[in-house]
């Protein structure tokens, strides 16, 4: 479904990746992790067609990825880029004009899961629920890949909590793939099916987590304390 | 019952293993049905794949039946569920005596240790 070949990534003279090969099937929830400025991001970004591979290329869906690819992936950023005058319900319904598989019911379903209110400022909303109506704006739209960018950083546990359980009810592992990078992995371990680790642009370990249970006695943060030693 | 898994097996059999051990204490009797693989996932916080992996495999050893567009449901067969005790009973058995050879005690010591303490839970209990 997604498919990395021998993709390398430059920012000037700085490598952020370096001929990556990674082939990724659907029905997965797939966890990225790796320190501060490893590339994870950089995955994220060149599979959502939003920067291009400097070498090699990148198919979602045996389709060349470039801005286009926006119709098939849902990409939930670190940054908060929402308009602080619009209220909840008005941030939705545009979300609803700009993607034409955005569904408004499970919108409005995540919405109420999410307990945010639809007059409510964005100005005025707590980093929390800033981080729930970013979970509601991107498992909306009915796309085969959702990229998500740090969902959980910075936010308390509670909102953590809420964001995991939101995750898994309302994705839809029949037709989609599921990306999350994050350095909280206790939380979101319980759900991922493979982790991969990056560092310095490079995947140093690829594996599917039952499997790392079952090989390797391990969990992730076990794993994780091996390979980065 | 809330999310604790260890790191050292597969989530989806440490789930099973919940699921019939809540068979044997009777909250999931013959015939119930048992949590739809997302109400499943939500509650135990874990992957809808997770659950759906240990349905299959409570499913292969029989203790399940999925019927079509029904749903999971725990299995009426009195001798699956039998085993199913006898099973357990072993391996619960087999992980307290590896243990105690561990620390060096022998089959003897384990078994007077076992009754002794049998004996004195019933006296306990008849008081």
């Amino acid at each position: 479904m997604i498919k990395l070949n021998r993709v390398t990534k430059m920012y000037m003279r700085n490598r952020a990746l370096y001929d990556v090969d990674l082939e990724l099937t659907k029905g997965k929830i797939i966890g990225i992790v790796g320190p501060n400025g490893s590339g994870k991001s950089t995955i994220l970004k060149i599979i959502a067609g939003l920067t291009h591979p400097s070498k090699g290329n990148v198919t979602v869906n045996e389709v060349k990825v470039d801005r286009l690819i926006a119709n098939q992936v849902s990409y939930l950023s670190e940054l908060d880029e929402y308009y602080g005058f619009y209220n909840v319900g008005q941030t939705i319904d545009f979300f609803a004009t700009q993607f034409q598989d955005f569904n408004k019911e499970k919108a409005e379903e995540i919405r109420k899961f999410m307990k945010l209110d639809r007059d409510s400022k964005l100005k005025h909303l707590s980093k929390g629920n800033r981080g729930r109506l970013k979970i509601v704006l991107t498992l909306s739209r009915e796309v085969p890949v959702i990229l998500m960018d740090e969902p959980l950083s910075g936010l308390d546990p509670m909102v953590r909590d809420s964001i995991v359980k939101g995750l898994i009810s309302f994705i839809d592992l029949e037709n989609q793939i599921i990306l999350i990078t994050t350095h909280e992995i206790k939380e979101i371990e319980m759900i991922l099916d493979e982790v991969i680790a990056i560092k310095d642009g490079d995947i140093i370990g690829h594996h599917n987590v039952d499997d790392l249970r079952s090989e390797k006695n391990m969990g992730i943060v076990e794993w994780m304390t091996e390979i980065y030693r | 019952m809330k999310d604790s898994f260890h790191s050292s097996q597969p989530i989806y059999r440490q789930l099973a293993d919940r699921i019939n051990r809540q068979i044997l204490r009777g909250e999931l009797k013959p015939n119930d049905k048992l949590p739809s693989v997302r109400d499943m996932a939500i509650q135990s916080n874990v992957n809808p794949n997770t659950v759906q992996r240990t349905y299959r495999e409570l499913e292969g050893i029989s203790i399940v039946e999925t019927r079509r567009g029904q749903g999971t449901f725990v299995t009426e067969n009195k001798e699956v569920l039998s085993e199913l005790r006898e099973y357990l009973k072993k391996e619960e058995i087999s992980r307290f005596v590896e243990r105690m050879h561990e620390m060096g005690y022998n089959g003897k010591e384990i078994q007077f240790g076992v009754t002794a303490f049998l004996r004195d839970e019933k006296g306990d209990t008849e008081q």
